[in-house]
C-alpha cells in the first residue's frame, strides 16, 4: 500500500524534475516501463489468491493511472513551454519600416483633369481628344474668327516653318468642330438628334512666358448642345462644377459679360473664396457662352433647331488654387521635389 | 482703355461710389483690371507763393522762405530745394498737414532758424518719381486752396480691358453712354459747337477708294501757335489715361480721340502740295513714318497722300515729312472714317499698332466725323489759336456702312437664354443702348446706332438683352437631360488607368514641353528634319518632338543637380512626326502630320528606394521591362534587338504587341549619359499610349481536377542564342497537355562549356480528363528535346 502511494509521489516529481521531452521520456521508462515497479507488479499479480488478485490488481491499476495522469500533464505542461520559448525566440520588430518601393504619384494637373472628367462623366459627358497641330481652319475659321479678325490678336499663335495652314492650336476649341462634325455625321438618321456632351481636355499653346503664363498649358472644353440647352444651364453646370470641384458651398461664383468670337452671349466666369488667404478676391477660372450660330452650322448642325453651351476651364489654374501652388512653372519643370508633395 | 473717373464723371455722374462704379462697369463687360487713386492720401497741403526766397543764415543749401499759404501772415519756411524762387507757386505743407506715409508736419527748427511748415515736391507728394525740386504750379493756381482741388488728385484712374466687339466704348462718351444705359443717370455729351469758317483756306479731297474711306473731312487752320503749353486740365487727364503729353496740337488730337473715339490726324499744311487722295498705293512707294520706321505699303494699305507723294498710311500712323513741329503755323485737320476691314490687320504686317488703327479696325462712329473736327477745331482756336477755314467733307454715302434691321424673336431669347422676359422688357432694354426698335407683335426689328459695329444677327440681339437684363439675373439651372447610361467598356482602359499602374509602381508623372530644341531630335531621335516652329519662344524650344525620351533625360539630369538621386519618371503625350500627306489619314487629322499620344518612363538609380530590408542594387534593363510587361499582362509582349541612337546598342529591343511594333525599351546610350553627366545609364521605355488602353475582357476555362505533373529540362544551347527563340520552340513542340513553361534559371560559366549557356525550364503538364501517365508524360518530354535540337541546336544539359 504505501510503497504504491510513495511510488506515484516518486513518479510525479520525476516527472516534474524533468525539463525536456527527452528527460521525460527516460523517467517514464523507470516508472511504466518493463522494468517497473508497476510492471512487476501487475506481473506479481498472478501469484496471488484470487480474493487478495481484485483487490491488489485494482490497487496497483489506480496507482498507474494516476503516475500515467500526471504523465500526460508533464508533457503538455513541456510542450506549453516549448512552444512559448519558440514564439519569444521568433519576435519581430514590428516597428521597422516595411520592405519595398515607395508609390510615385500622378502629375498635379492630371490629378485635376481625372476629377474633372470624373464630375463631368457623372453628368453624361464624355471626354475626347484633338490634335495639337491644328488647322487654321479648325483653330479659328470654323470658330467664327476669320483672316484678321482682331480676336486673332487676343492668341498668340505659334506657326509651324513652311506650313502657313497649320499651327499649334492656342485653345480645346477646335475639338468642338470635329465633335460636332462626327456627331451629326454619326446622327444623320436620327429624329432628334441624341445630345451632344462632351469635354475635351488638353494641351494647348500660346507664345507668351512668365510667372502666369507658359506657351504651353492645359485647357478643359466642355460642349453640350441639345434641342433645349440654354444659358441658365450654362450657369447651373459651371457653377455645380466649381462647387464639386473645390468641394465646398462656401464659393461664390460670378458670371461677367465677356466677348468670345465662337459664343454669343459669353461670359467670364470669376470665383470668390470665403476665408482662406485669397478670402473675396474675384479670380478669373473660365471662359463660356452660347455656342454662336455659325460655329454650329461650321459643324453641321442646326442652329435654329439645336442650342448649346460651350466653356473651357484653366486646369492649371484651377490646380494652382486648390492646392496652394503660385507658380505656373513649377508644373513643367520636372522638379520631383515640387511634384512628388501631390501623391 | 485707361481714363480718370472725374473725366468720366463729367459725362455721366451716376450716385455710386469709385468701387461701386468700377465694379457696375465690370459687370456690364467692361472689365475693369485696374483701379488705383491718381494720388496717395494727404492732407494740410494747400496753394501757396513763394514771397521771399532767402538765403539761410547757417547752411549753403538750405534757404530762407517767406511764403504766403493764405493763411493771413506770412510763413517762414525753411526749404532746400534748389528751384525755390520768389513769386513761384508751389504746394505748402502747413503745421498739421500729414503727407503720404503718414508723415506729419510740425513746427522745427532746421540749423537754428524755425520753420513753419514744408514746400513739397511731386515725389514728396506721391505724385511722380520727379525729384528736382519743388513742383511748379500755374501762375493762375489761387493761394490757400487745398492742392488737391486745385490739381484733381481726388480722382481714380480706371483701366478697363475691353473686347473687340465693343469699339464703341474705346471713348469717354462712349463709356458714358453705356454707364448711362445700365444706371439711368443721364448722358451728358462733350460741347459741341459748329466753328464757322474765318477765311476760304481749302484743300481739296479726292476718295480714290471710297470702299476703304467712305468719308473725310478736312480743315485748314492757319495762323496757328504750335508753341503755346497745352492747358494743365488737359495734359492730366491724357496722363491719367496713358498718354503722354507731347505738344499741344497732338494732345488736342489724342484728347479728341479719347473724348469721342475718333482718331484724328494733323498735317502740317505748309508741306502739302495739292488735293489729298485716299487711295491704295503706286508700285514700289515708299513712306517713312513719325516713328522713323520706313515701310514699302502693301497693295491693299490704304494711303493718304498728295498730288506727289505718300503722306500718311491712313488709319495707322502718319508720315514724318508732313507731322506738325513746333515751328507749324499752319495745320491740315483730318478726320476720317475708314472701314475695319481697310484696316484690320494691316498694322500687325508693319509690326505696328496705334490708337487710331485700334479703334479703326473695331469701328469707328461713321457718323462722328464732322462732330469730332468742329470739336478739335475749338480747341486748337482755344489753345493755339489760328484762324479756321471751311470743313472740307467728302463722303461716298454708299459706301458707308449699312445699319440695317435686325429681327429678333422672342422665342428664341427664351429658348437660348432660359429666362422670361416679355416683348415690352425687352424693348425696353435694347432702347436704353440707343438701339431703335418697331415692335411687330411676332417680333421685334432693331436698328443699331452709328456706333455699334456688333449688331448685326439676332444672337447679337440676344447678348445685348442677357447683358442689360443682367447675367446675375439670369436663373442657374440644374442640367436637364436624357439619363442614357454611358458606355464602360471592360476591354479598354482609361489613359488614368495606365497613369495610377505606373504611379503605383514607383514613377512620378511628368509633363514637358512639346516643344524641344532641334539638336535634341537630331542626336537622340535621328531626325534631321523636325517639325520647326516659326516662331520659337527660345532657340532652345524650336521643335516638335517626334519622342518623349529626351524630355524624360533631361528630368532625370535637372532632378540629379537637385540631389535626387533615384529617379522614376512618366509622361503620358503627343509625339509629332511628318507624313506624306493622305497617307493613312483618317477625318480626324490634320494632312501631314502624325501626332500619336506616346506613354515613355525612365527608371535610374538603386531599383528600390534605400532600405535596411534590401541590399541596395542599380536598377538595370529588367526591372524596367518587368514594370512594361506587368502594364500589359496578361497581355504578352515580344521583344527584339535594335539600335537606335538614343539607346545602348546591345542593350536595347523594340516591343511588339500582337505582331505590331509598338515601341522601344532599353539603357540609354552611354554617350548621353556621359554628356548629361548621368552617373549610372538610366533605362527608358516608350510605347503608343493606345496599345496600352486595350486590354482582354476575361472569360472562364474550366479548371482541370487531375493532378498536374513538373518536369524540369535544363538545355545547353548557343550563347548568343535568345532565350525566347529557345522559348518559342519549346511551345511550338508542345502538346495540348503541356499547361505552362516557365524559364526560371540561366546560367554560364564554370561546369559549362564556353560559348554555351544554361537554360532550365519548368514544364507543367496537365490533362482534363485523365491522370498522366509517366510514359506520356517522358514522350511529351523528348518530343520538346528533340524540337529543340533540331530548330535552336539545343541539347540536355547532363
Amino acid at each position: 500500500m504505501d510503497n504504491l502511494d510513495q511510488l506515484v509521489i516518486d513518479a510525479r516529481t520525476a516527472f516534474a524534475e524533468a525539463t525536456t521531452a527527452a528527460e521525460l521520456e527516460q523517467a517514464k521508462a523507470r516508472f511504466l516501463g518493463k522494468n517497473s515497479l508497476v510492471t512487476e507488479q501487475l506481473k506479481a499479480l498472478g501469484g496471488l489468491a484470487p480474493e487478495h488478485k481484485r483487490e491488489r490488481g485494482a490497487e496497483v491499476n489506480r496507482a498507474k493511472a494516476a503516475i500515467e495522469t500526471a504523465l500526460a500533464e508533464r508533457r503538455e505542461a513541456l510542450r506549453e513551454a516549448e512552444l512559448s520559448a519558440q514564439l519569444q525566440a521568433e519576435a519581430l520588430d514590428v516597428t521597422l519600416p516595411g520592405r519595398g518601393a515607395t508609390p510615385g504619384g500622378l502629375h498635379p494637373v492630371s490629378r485635376s483633369l481625372e476629377r474633372i472628367e470624373r464630375l463631368f462623366r457623372s453628368i453624361g459627358f464624355v471626354a475626347v481628344d484633338g490634335p495639337e497641330i491644328e488647322t487654321d481652319w479648325h483653330n479659328f475659321t470654323a470658330l467664327n474668327i476669320p483672316a484678321d479678325h482682331p480676336a486673332r490678336s487676343m492668341h498668340d499663335t505659334f506657326f509651324l516653318e513652311g506650313r502657313g495652314d497649320v499651327l499649334l492650336r492656342t485653345h480645346t476649341s477646335p475639338v468642338q468642330i470635329r465633335a460636332m462634325l462626327a456627331h451629326a455625321e454619326k446622327n444623320r438618321d436620327c429624329d432628334p438628334m441624341p445630345d451632344l456632351r462632351i469635354i475635351a481636355p488638353g494641351r494647348v499653346y500660346r507664345v507668351d512666358s512668365d510667372a502666369t503664363h507658359s506657351p504651353m498649358f492645359h485647357q478643359v472644353e466642355g460642349l453640350w448642345i441639345g434641342e433645349r440647352v440654354s444659358f441658365a444651364d450654362l450657369k447651373g453646370v459651371v457653377a455645380d462644377f466649381l462647387c464639386k470641384f473645390f468641394e465646398t458651398d462656401n464659393l461664390q461664383v460670378r458670371f461677367r459679360p465677356s466677348f468670345f468670337p465662337f459664343t454669343e452671349p459669353s461670359a467670364e466666369v470669376d470665383v470668390a473664396f470665403k476665408g482662406g488667404s485669397l478670402d473675396g478676391r474675384w479670380l478669373e477660372v473660365a471662359g463660356c457662352g452660347m455656342v454662336h450660330p455659325n460655329v454650329l452650322r461650321f459643324g453641321g448642325i442646326d442652329p435654329e433647331r439645336y442650342t448649346g453651351f460651350a466653356f473651357g476651364f484653366g486646369p492649371d489654374r484651377l490646380t494652382m488654387l486648390r492646392y496652394g501652388v503660385n507658380d505656373l512653372r513649377l508644373f513643367f519643370e520636372g522638379d520631383l521635389r515640387f511634384l512628388s508633395q501631390f501623391r | 482703355m485707361q481714363f480718370s473717373e472725374n473725366w468720366l464723371r463729367t459725362f455721366v455722374n451716376p450716385p455710386l461710389d469709385s468701387g461701386a462704379f468700377g465694379h457696375l462697369m465690370t459687370m456690364a463687360g467692361l472689365e475693369v483690371e485696374e483701379a488705383h487713386p491718381v494720388a496717395p492720401p494727404f492732407s494740410g497741403v494747400v496753394v501757396a507763393r513763394i514771397i521771399e526766397a532767402g538765403k539761410h543764415p547757417n547752411a549753403d543749401k538750405l534757404k530762407l522762405c517767406k511764403v504766403d499759404a493764405g493763411t493771413g501772415e506770412p510763413l517762414q519756411i525753411v526749404c532746400g530745394a534748389p528751384n525755390a524762387a520768389a513769386g513761384m507757386k508751389v504746394p505748402c505743407a502747413k503745421i498739421g498737414a500729414e503727407l503720404p506715409g503718414g508723415f506729419a508736419i510740425k513746427a522745427a527748427r532746421l540749423r537754428g532758424v524755425e520753420s513753419f511748415g514744408m514746400l513739397c515736391s511731386a515725389h514728396e507728394l506721391g505724385l511722380s518719381e520727379d525729384h528736382d525740386g519743388l513742383l511748379a504750379l500755374e501762375e493762375d493756381a489761387p493761394v490757400g486752396m487745398d492742392i488737391r482741388d486745385w490739381l484733381a488728385l481726388n480722382d481714380t484712374c480706371f483701366v478697363i480691358k475691353l473686347t473687340p466687339n465693343r469699339a464703341d466704348c474705346l471713348s469717354l462718351a462712349g463709356v458714358a453712354r453705356e454707364v448711362a444705359a445700365l444706371t439711368g443717370a443721364s448722358f451728358i455729351p462733350a460741347p459741341l459747337s459748329l466753328v464757322p469758317p474765318a477765311n476760304d483756306a481749302r484743300r481739296g479731297i479726292v476718295l480714290d477708294a471710297p470702299k476703304k474711306c467712305p468719308r473725310y473731312c478736312g480743315r485748314v487752320i492757319s495762323g496757328v501757335n504750335a508753341k503755346a503749353p497745352s492747358p494743365a486740365w488737359m495734359k492730366d487727364r491724357l496722363k491719367r489715361s496713358g498718354l503722354r503729353p507731347i505738344h499741344a496740337l497732338v494732345d488736342i488730337t489724342n484728347y479728341v480721340m479719347l473724348e469721342l473715339g475718333q482718331p484724328l490726324h494733323v498735317f502740317d499744311n505748309a508741306c502739302l502740295s495739292g488735293a489729298i487722295h485716299v487711295r491704295l498705293p503706286h508700285p514700289g512707294e515708299e513712306l517713312r513714318l513719325l516713328n522713323e520706321q520706313n515701310v514699302t505699303p502693301t497693295p491693299d494699305t490704304l494711303l493718304i497722300a498728295d498730288e506727289a507723294r505718300a503722306l500718311a498710311l491712313a488709319g495707322i500712323m502718319g508720315g514724318e515729312e508732313t507731322g506738325v513741329t513746333l515751328d507749324t503755323t499752319e495745320v491740315f485737320l483730318e478726320s476720317a472714317f475708314f472701314t475695319p476691314e481697310a484696316i484690320a490687320g494691316r498694322g500687325r504686317a508693319y509690326g505696328l499698332t496705334s490708337d487710331a488703327s485700334h479703334r479703326f479696325e473695331r469701328g469707328v462712329d461713321f457718323q462722328l466725323q464732322r462732330p469730332a473736327i468742329e470739336r478739335a477745331t475749338q480747341l486748337i482756336l482755344d489753345i493755339c489759336g489760328g484762324v479756321p477755314g471751311p470743313v472740307e467733307e467728302t463722303c461716298a454715302d454708299e459706301h458707308l456702312p449699312l445699319r440695317e434691321e435686325v429681327a429678333l424673336r422672342p422665342a428664341r431669347v427664351r429658348q437660348v437664354l432660359g429666362i422670361d422676359l416679355e416683348h415690352e422688357d425687352m424693348r425696353k432694354l435694347l432702347e436704353r443702348v440707343y438701339l431703335t426698335v418697331r415692335d411687330l407683335a411676332v417680333e421685334l426689328r432693331v436698328t443699331p446706332p452709328a456706333f455699334r459695329f456688333d449688331i448685326e444677327t439676332e444672337e447679337d440681339l440676344i447678348e445685348e438683352i442677357a447683358r442689360l437684363h443682367g447675367y446675375d439675373n439670369i436663373p442657374s439651372l440644374a442640367p436637364r437631360g436624357n439619363l442614357a447610361m454611358l458606355a464602360s467598356t471592360e476591354s479598354a482602359r482609361t489613359q488614368w488607368d495606365v497613369c495610377h499602374f505606373l504611379a503605383g509602381r514607383g514613377f512620378q508623372e511628368v509633363v514637358n514641353f512639346s516643344f524641344v530644341d532641334s539638336v535634341w531630335e537630331r542626336d537622340f531621335c535621328a531626325n534631321n528634319a523636325p517639325i520647326r516652329l516659326a516662331n520659337p519662344i527660345a532657340s532652345q524650344m524650336d521643335a516638335m518632338r517626334s519622342s518623349l525620351i529626351p524630355g524624360l533625360v533631361s528630368d532625370l539630369a535637372t532632378n540629379r543637380k537637385r540631389q535626387q538621386n533615384r529617379v522614376r519618371v512618366f509622361e503620358l503625350g503627343r509625339c509629332f512626326t511628318r507624313r506624306e500627306q493622305g497617307a493613312g489619314e483618317t477625318g480626324e487629322e490634320v494632312p501631314g502630320f502624325h501626332q500619336p499620344r506616346r506613354l515613355a518612363a525612365l527608371a535610374a538609380g538603386t531599383a528600390f528606394p534605400e532600405q535596411w530590408g534590401e541590399s541596395a542594387r542599380a536598377t538595370d534593363f529588367f526591372d524596367l521591362k518587368g514594370d512594361l510587361e506587368a502594364l500589359f499582362a496578361p497581355r504578352g509582349l515580344t521583344f527584339a534587338p535594335v539600335s537606335v541612337p538614343a539607346l545602348h546598342p546591345g542593350r536595347a529591343a523594340s516591343v511588339f504587341l500582337d505582331g505590331h511594333n509598338i515601341g522601344v525599351i532599353g539603357e540609354l546610350h552611354p554617350a548621353w549619359t556621359q554628356r548629361f553627366e548621368l552617373g549610372a545609364a538610366p533605362v527608358v521605355f516608350e510605347v503608343d499610349l493606345d496599345a496600352t488602353l486595350s486590354a482582354l475582357c476575361p472569360s472562364n476555362r474550366e479548371i482541370s481536377r487531375m493532378p498536374t505533373v513538373l518536369r524540369d529540362l535544363a538545355l545547353l544551347v548557343p550563347a548568343n542564342v535568345p532565350a525566347e527563340r529557345v522559348l518559342n520552340a519549346l511551345r511550338e513542340a508542345a502538346p495540348a497537355t503541356v499547361r505552362e513553361i516557365l524559364l526560371f534559371d540561366v546560367y554560364q560559366g564554370k561546369g559549362i562549356e564556353s560559348g554555351c549557356k544554361s537554360l532550365a525550364f519548368r514544364i507543367s503538364m496537365q490533362d482534363t480528363q485523365h491522370t498522366l501517365e509517366d510514359a506520356e508524360v517522358d514522350q511529351a518530354i523528348s518530343g520538346l528535346l528533340r524540337h529543340v535540337e533540331r530548330t535552336v541546336g539545343g541539347r540536355l544539359r547532363v
